[in-house]
């Protein structure tokens, strides 16, 4: 408007109709986030209608023990699933890229299956096979976990598997080679070439997984027993008798938590690193 | 000249197989100590493969290769005294200069201030002191292969193979190279294997060049001798620009020899060829090894005479067409027999270019010293 240059043909970002169009698609996507956190601050119990800030309900939340634990118990899982699909998927993308074995397409094809079968029977799956197998289910915390973490491991290290995946599809052999040529065996030109190339891959895998596993709901809720409750579980839990704005801190907590985290993690590797395919 | 030196590399009877594919079929050679080694092929003759094997990468289906006086067969890569730069200088991307150059000795566990002076003497070397620090994306494709060239000769070892080193460089930089990668050979008197499908790298670097074709050794000779004296059509027709013509060996005697080509005319050879008499040969002819005259005055007829007999290392024809590039100036003549023949002239002067143009009757001869006879 002040601007005075004209807009060229394909300056499509100084276009209004581009620019209001690009507005109207955040404000669809995050209006309902920024709402719920607006809302976490309501002085209202039945957070329809605001009535003034106040930040009791954060203070609630944190002193409501079932909660933390539930929260506790999220994070628990989510480590845990994160650093044990990392390790499976990255070795699982690292054998079917480099080797040729029979049946190689049937095997690649059965390790995405989690990707694409609906959680439901996932989930029907899963509670069918530990009652089958009679998994304990009244062990100490964190081993109570076991079984749920499990759970999550098996949706999880498909999509590390397919990020490194692609990343390897980038990888010059010759590197690896030149490494050996140079002395290295295998293990060293492993650590020493393959491994920081496939770096990025390893972070954008393990926030997949994290955040997989943090808000898995549907898998969860048919592993879970009446002592291993997650946060999604405990979350749903709640609003089943009313939304509190209890409930929003706690998700806002949450969304809080996951941005610090992908913040961390972008930051360790770098955006480009992750975003770059070669 | 080299010939009384040890061999480094014995190669016997080395075949591989890829499935069906034979890459490399029984080749038997031996690489020099302190030569300068070129394979020489068109794409897919096996020659990266047979270097492939010499580093280790690829095992021989069939054969033995030697290093050193030490059998290779169940040697990994990281234990053979050679080293490979390879076709993409495959740097390591997260690694400074001086930490590429340094891997092999940091993996053989040599101490740091050993590394710290050795990977300063190899920089100085392929002349890239002052860039310790940089990373492999701040540096051009000619830098990167420097590092590469200083990563392998770090590690001193006793044969230095090279996948096309010159392949990815523009023609400037090539030529560049060409000559520092020969002084640097010179310089550190570690024998180089170089794979190459570019006759100009190999004529100019190499002490000699095994050209492969078809996983077969076509001839392995110095390189003037591949270019004089090619020793089939394969390699005439690869080895530089040349006019083969089909005829019949006419007169063999040890010092003269007469080929009567349907396509060019008869041809005289001041020296014998040993074939059989009247056999089916080949006769190649370079085209700068064919001189250019206006018909008419008898030039060609009085030059051709001076060492052949009346009527022979002649032709005419009609030019068809015509490049100049410069230094020379390259002739498509279409002979009266209907085939073309092709005829580089030098620009000795800066008018030479104007002497001949399309359509011109034109006549040729020849030396009786330049016409090969090929058997094969």
């Amino acid at each position: 408007m002040f601007n005075r240059t004209p807009i060229a043909p394909l300056e499509y970002t100084r276009k209004l109709w581009m620019r209001s169009w690009v507005g109207l698609t955040m404000l669809f996507l995050y209006a309902p986030l920024i709402l719920l956190m607006i809302f976490s601050f309501n002085d209202s119990k039945r957070n329809v209608v605001w009535k003034g800030f106040t930040l009791k309900y954060y203070e609630k939340a944190l002193n409501n023990d079932s909660l933390v634990e539930a929260l506790v118990n999220s994070l628990t899982i989510a480590a845990l699933a994160t650093i044990v699909s990392l390790v499976i998927g990255a070795l699982a993308a690292v054998a079917l890229w480099r080797f040729r074995f029979p049946f190689k397409g049937l095997v690649e094809g059965t390790m995405s299956l989690p990707i694409i079968v609906p959680e439901i029977c996932l989930g029907v799956a899963f509670l069918i096979f530990f009652a089958k197998v009679d998994w304990p289910t009244d062990l100490p915390w964190p081993l109570n976990l076991s079984a749920i973490t499990i759970a999550h491991i098996t949706f999880c290290f498909p999509f590390v598997a397919m990020v490194v995946r692609a990343r390897l599809a980038s990888f010059n052999k010759e590197e690896e080679e030149a490494a050996k040529d140079l002395g290295a065996t295998e293990w060293q030109a492993f650590r020493d070439v393959l491994l920081p190339h496939i770096r990025p891959a390893l972070v954008a895998g393990a926030l997949l997984a994290f955040t997989l596993s943090l808000d898995d709901f549907v898998i969860t809720f048919f592993t879970s027993g009446p002592d291993t409750i997650t946060f999604p579980v405990k979350v749903y839990s709640m609003v089943r008798f009313s939304v509190t704005p209890e409930v929003n801190a706690a998700s806002t907590i949450l969304i809080l938590l996951t941005v610090i985290l992908t913040f961390i993690a972008l930051k360790l590797q770098g955006v480009k690193g992750i975003a770059e395919t070669h | 000249m080299t010939q009384a030196k040890q061999p480094i590399i014995q190669i016997r009877n080395v075949s591989k197989r890829f499935g069906k594919v034979t890459a490399v079929d029984n080749i038997s050679l031996d690489i020099l100590a302190g030569e300068f080694f070129v394979l020489l092929g068109p794409s897919g003759c096996g020659k990266t493969t047979l270097l492939r094997m010499i580093a280790g990468f690829e095992m021989p289906t069939e054969g033995q290769i030697i290093i050193d006086g030490q059998d290779m067969s169940l040697v990994p890569p990281n234990k053979r005294p050679v080293n490979m730069v390879f076709q993409s200088y495959a740097v390591f991307p997260h690694m400074n200069v001086t930490d590429n150059v340094g891997y092999g000795l940091r993996i053989a566990g040599v101490s740091k201030g050993e590394i710290r002076d050795r990977v300063a003497e190899a920089l100085e070397l392929v002349k890239l002191g002052g860039f310790e620090d940089r990373m492999p994306d701040q540096m051009s494709g000619g830098q990167r292969q420097r590092v590469a060239l200083a990563r392998s000769l770090v590690m001193r070892p006793k044969v230095l193979l090279l996948d096309e080193p010159l392949s990815a460089l523009d023609a400037k930089l090539r030529a560049q190279m060409q000559f520092e990668l020969s002084d640097l050979q010179d310089k550190v008197g570690i024998t180089f294997v170089t794979v190459t499908h570019d006759q100009d790298e190999a004529l100019s670097m190499a002490s000699r060049v095994a050209v492969i074709n078809k996983g077969e050794v076509a001839q392995l000779a110095p390189p003037a001798d591949l270019y004089e004296y090619p020793a089939n059509r394969f390699v005439a027709d690869f080895v530089g620009s040349v006019n083969i013509f089909e005829g019949k060996l006419t007169l063999d005697e040890p010092d003269k020899a007469a080929v009567d080509c349907p396509g060019l005319g008869k041809i005289y050879l001041n020296h014998g060829v040993t074939g059989p008499h009247g056999a089916d040969v080949w006769v190649a002819l370079r085209p700068e090894k064919i001189y250019l005259h206006v018909p008419g005055e008898g030039k060609a007829v009085r030059a051709a005479a001076q060492d052949a007999p009346d009527g022979h290392n002649l032709a005419r024809g009609t030019i068809k067409g015509m490049s100049y590039l410069g230094d020379i100036t390259l002739y498509e003549i279409q002979l009266e027999g209907g085939q073309m023949i092709r005829v580089s002239r030098p620009n000795l002067s800066r008018h030479d270019q104007e002497d001949f143009t399309w359509d011109d009757k034109v006549s040729m001869h020849w030396r009786a010293d330049s016409p090969v006879v090929l058997l094969s």
